[in-house]
């Protein structure tokens, strides 16, 4: 392959797109050719240069004020008035159907991982929604950690990854999988990354799973469970997986 | 009931996602008040939407309006300020595969040199390059966003780092 062909490619592999045999091919050109190392470099550059200055713009509050307010108004007027209690009446009915379903295919339907997996992504959207990411906002871990003294029965690893790109920025306890437990809170430019930590029960195999748009990394370290959760892209999670198990 | 409930799925798929929303709208409108009109209307559009929604990549699917509705949105608002460039054209700006000076390392471009070279760039580019440097986004996502071939998106990134470059190294000068 000579440089022009490369060329494309090169952003390709630095942006992580290119599978594992494009990726050593590449990598085998890079150390005889030091037109397309450079270029690589500069393209790390900027990438670096358009990460650490966070160009993002967030949503003011009023939009997510006026937002809410219009899709309330919007809701209740899709019900007419009258109505209003044949549609509660078909809901108790439906509900009270869903919920012998529910009992009848419980035990098969849905798979413990599974189960856990919703709970967790439905647990990181609530805490972005509710404007209750953190309990204890702080990028200090020793403020962090001991603020869990006595919350809960454990000690969670509370470590700040700043210098990989990936800041503390809070700390919270949350519910899942039926037990109070520990909820880190980590950004990545924008994104948010909740990580829930509980005491590992059983040795669990370590998992890497998306639903609904979000990317789920399951990890046990030292005797804790790991559930990572952003919708941060998979590649950038598992890297910041990788830290937490250092 | 969350399932049916509509406000309830608007919380869960769309609101996640509007700082994303709003960092597009925001890189294509250009201020600060157009942006949060456009974010507005593409969510409420998100909401009526919503039925449409068959799951899957909720974050693609918002930026998808977001994007159709900023250029409807300029064009009937701000036409002056709108120009659409055809890829054929986009090609007679750069051509990524010249060789370029790309020994000077950039160190010392600060935000707002960063965000005023952005803002130079055509629309095509600049959202190419909002997608995947500041959203983080795929491939795959951004010609979904986008609504073009996977291979149209990788030549407009590339041209677009390219011009980036040239203007940062320009200034650094």
């Amino acid at each position: 392959m000579n440089c022009q062909e490369m060329n494309p490619l090169l952003h390709a592999y630095v942006d992580g797109e290119l599978d594992l045999m494009r990726s050593l091919e590449i990598e085998r050109h890079l150390k005889t050719c030091a037109g397309c190392m450079a270029v690589k470099r500069s393209l790390d550059s900027l990438h670096s240069t358009l990460r650490h200055n966070d160009l993002s713009y967030s949503a003011p509050a009023s939009l997510r004020r006026h937002l809410l307010a219009e899709v309330g108004k919007g809701s209740s007027r899709t019900q007419p008035r009258n109505s209003t209690r044949w549609f509660w009446q078909w809901l108790a009915i439906g509900a009270i159907g869903f919920a012998a379903l529910t009992l009848i295919f419980r035990p098969t339907g849905i798979s413990e991982r599974d189960r856990l997996a919703e709970e967790a992504v439905s647990s990181h959207v609530r805490s972005l929604m509710v404007g209750h990411l953190t309990d204890v906002a702080s990028s200090d871990q020793h403020t962090i950690k001991p603020w869990f003294n006595g919350k809960i029965d454990f000690a969670p690893n509370v470590k700040d990854f700043v210098a990989q790109g990936f800041p503390l920025v809070g700390g919270r306890l949350d519910y899942l999988n039926g037990q109070t437990l520990a909820a880190l809170v980590y950004k990545r430019n924008q994104h948010t990354i909740n990580v829930f930590v509980w005491p590992a029960k059983t040795p669990k195999s370590e998992t890497a799973e998306s639903l609904r748009g979000y990317n789920i990394i399951n990890r046990d370290v030292d005797g804790l469970h790991y559930c990572i959760v952003s919708d941060l892209n998979a590649k950038e999670l598992t890297e910041f997986a990788d830290l937490l198990g250092n | 009931m969350s399932a049916t409930d509509p406000q309830a799925q608007f919380e869960q798929v769309v609101m996640p996602h509007l700082d994303a929303a709003y960092n597009l709208a925001r890189w294509l409108a250009g201020n600060d008040h157009d942006a949060e009109d456009i974010a507005q209307e593409a969510c409420l559009r998100a909401f009526r939407f919503l039925g449409g929604f068959r799951g899957g990549n909720s974050r693609s699917w918002l930026l998808t309006i977001v994007r159709n509705t900023a250029y409807t949105w300029l064009k009937q608002n701000r036409p002056q300020a709108v120009v659409i460039l055809g890829d054929e054209e986009l090609s007679e700006i750069e051509d990524p595969t010249a060789p370029a000076n790309h020994s000077n390392i950039l160190h010392h471009a600060d935000r707002d040199v960063l965000r005023a070279a952005l803002e130079a760039l055509p629309a095509e580019f600049r959202e190419v390059l909002v997608l995947r440097e500041l959203e983080g986004l795929s491939y795959k996502e951004i010609a979904d966003v986008a609504d073009a071939p996977i291979g149209t998106v990788m030549s407009r990134l590339a041209r677009a780092r390219k011009q980036l470059q040239e203007y940062l190294v320009g200034r650094e000068k």
